[in-house]
């Protein structure tokens, strides 16, 4: 299907530096008058969100060339993973993104699981796409909250952070661990949820929408705010699609495009919610979009307890000792268990041999994740294809003719995260 | 969904519900630009690059520090159980690629290269093939044809190696300003 050939409302054509797309050129008659004054951005910089280096050129305040350098926490996580066991390489997965790790985390063991062709209980899959969406909501407040800082408003930064501690404390009481869980776990989860959970989840959801108010009453009308992200950092529909833009930087472009309903994993076919779509294209659009995501995130974890409130006492995990470890308890009991459980800590478990690509809708965007196996307990390749790189790509497209002051504002709208652009 | 008469189309496969499309390196531009422009689409998602030496014998993957290596495939220990299937060439490109519209098919273009040999570039095609081909030539070392910024992406400028290839060893980087010169 071709895109319908309507007026562009952003803008016509491209703006897509030619001929590298991602570094915008100050043009040569522009450069010959000695008014470009260059400055050196980060990598160090408190606000390019992570280890970020731009090299700007400004003309005035006006940005006329920008080049972005990415590489400085390249840590290998790709190829650690290809040394250690499949079952160890899911610790490094929530690593990689670490506001998304739980999606990490998840996009990971699915391709580990469509490798082995092993089916999850269905507590697990609802269970999955909770803390999914619990993390969802954790990465888009983070976002908020910093991104409304460097615009100034400060404030916004204390309200987000009291809503993310709660789910991170959400999280403490589910997998004892705040952030980077490994609660899930090649077959399911690690452990079954815990009966004070639910409540405590259901209080997180009557809340958030309240406070999700808060944080739109603080900003939407606030004409700081608007000033400086309405029409600013533009992308079209078409120059996103050309550059692989994905989750709420395409949204926000005009593009109707969600993984989790055009290509549900889990049981997010079975839920409703709302995927919010901006046509404006701009930093303020892609603001509305992750504001509205987060309250389809609340409506989607509201769907997700009202299932597992029904599911008391049914499995969390498969029933394949060749790939799960078997219960503690029967450790102490069984020869077999115990010998299971020590082949597959120390030698790991033995993945038929193929590739796979595994896609999720992670809170920047499609998280994929491509991994080759040789028939052996360790990965041969694993490759992750992260939103926030290609996102990244985007910088010089969005910038042009905005102010040094707004380029902050717009690098920070499209929501990259270094650890995952650099792996 | 019908590939045949893709331009360069050397075989179909068909696994884990998955449609790989293996074509020749020389005639991937006219591939891709069928692919995109013909079949629909329009969003080049990653480009993904696999170093295959060593595939099914044992010492490669995973040495630390040793001069052969750790053998880590031994038979009755960890390890392979049957050889996996020959591969045809050291290094090979996987391009995924996605359709925007209902049902969001996918497809993965798959071209076979050896050390040196370099591929042609997508970027005239998808823009944001950018970065992904500079990725796979600082990390694999496959050189891409045409590239308009032919620079590594994530090492330094300066780096010896590509690190993602199976002879790079883990451990095995010089550690500056360590005090030992």
């Amino acid at each position: 299907m071709a895109l319908p050939a309507t007026k562009d409302p952003i803008y016509e054509g491209t703006r897509i530096p030619s001929p590298i797309p991602t570094v915008l050129e100050v043009d040569p008659t522009v450069k010959d008058t000695d008014d470009i004054l260059t400055v050196n951005f980060g990598p160090n910089h408190p606000s390019t969100h992570g280890v970020l280096r731009l090299i700007v050129d400004l003309d005035g305040e006006v940005v006329v060339g920008v080049h972005a350098k990415v590489g400085y926490v390249h840590t290998g996580f790709e190829k650690n993973m290809e040394q250690k066991t499949w079952w160890k390489g899911i610790t490094y997965a929530p690593r990689i993104d670490y506001l998304a790790y739980q999606n990490n985390e998840l996009v990971f063991v699915l391709a580990i699981e469509k490798l082995l062709g092993l089916e999850i209980p269905p507590k697990a899959a609802w269970m999955r796409m909770l803390m999914s969406e619990l993390n969802r909501i954790h990465s888009h407040l983070v976002w908020l909250g910093t991104a409304a800082l460097e615009l100034g408003a400060i404030s916004m930064f204390w309200y987000t952070f009291r809503e993310r501690e709660t789910i991170l404390d959400l999280s403490e009481l589910v997998a004892g661990y705040r952030m980077h869980t490994r609660y899930f776990q090649t077959g399911g989860l690690a452990e079954d949820i815990p009966t004070g959970f639910y409540p405590e989840c259901r209080k997180f959801v009557e809340w958030m929408p309240k406070a999700i108010a808060d944080y739109d009453s603080l900003l939407r009308k606030n004409e700081i705010w608007e000033d400086r992200t309405i029409g600013l950092g533009l992308l079209n529909r078409s120059d996103a699609i050309a550059l692989g833009q994905t989750g709420p930087v395409l949204r926000a472009s005009g593009v109707d495009w969600d993984l989790r309903r055009d290509n549900p994993y889990l049981y997010y076919d079975r839920t409703h919610f709302h995927v919010p779509v901006y046509p404006g294209g701009d930093t303020y659009g892609r603001y509305r979009v992750r504001i509205e995501e987060m309250q389809a995130s609340v409506d989607i974890i509201e769907q997700c307890l009202d299932r597992l409130e029904r599911m008391e006492g049914e499995p969390w995990i498969a029933d394949d000792r060749k790939v799960v470890l078997p219960p503690r308890e029967e450790l102490h009991t069984s020869m077999e268990s115990l010998i299971h459980h020590f082949k597959i800590v120390t030698e790991g478990y033995r993945v038929p041999e193929g590739e796979v690509y595994v896609a999720v809708e992670s809170p920047r965007g499609e998280l994929g994740c491509y991994v080759v196996s040789d028939g052996g307990p360790r990965p041969w390749r694993v490759k992750f294809r992260a939103p926030s790189f290609a996102a990244l790509e985007a910088t010089a497209t969005a910038v042009q003719g905005a102010y040094i002051a707004d380029l902050i504002a717009i690098v920070g709208s499209l929501d990259t995260v270094m650890g995952e652009v650099d792996r | 969904m019908a590939f045949e008469g893709l331009p360069g189309l050397v075989e179909t496969r068909e696994a884990f519900g998955e449609t790989t499309l293996v074509v020749d390196p020389a005639r991937l531009v006219e591939a891709c630009t069928a692919l995109r422009d013909e079949h629909g689409f329009d969003m080049l998602i990653d480009i993904a690059a696999t170093d295959y030496l060593g595939w099914g014998s044992p010492g490669v993957s995973g040495y630390i520090g040793t001069a052969q290596g750790r053998n880590l495939n031994r038979p009755m220990t960890q390890g392979l159980q049957a050889l996996p299937a020959p591969k045809p060439k050291r290094f090979s490109l996987n391009y995924h690629l996605l359709a925007i519209r209902p049902g969001g098919p996918r497809v993965r273009v798959q071209v076979w290269v050896d050390d040196g040999e370099s591929v042609p570039t997508v970027v005239p095609l998808w823009p944001g093939a950018d970065w992904f081909e500079r990725e796979a030539w600082d990390m694999m070392g496959i050189p891409v044809e045409g590239h308009p910024h032919p620079e590594r992406l994530l090492m330094d400028e300066d780096w010896e190696g590509h690190p993602l290839r199976k002879d790079y060893p883990i451990g095995g980087e010089p550690v500056r300003f360590s005090g030992e010169e």
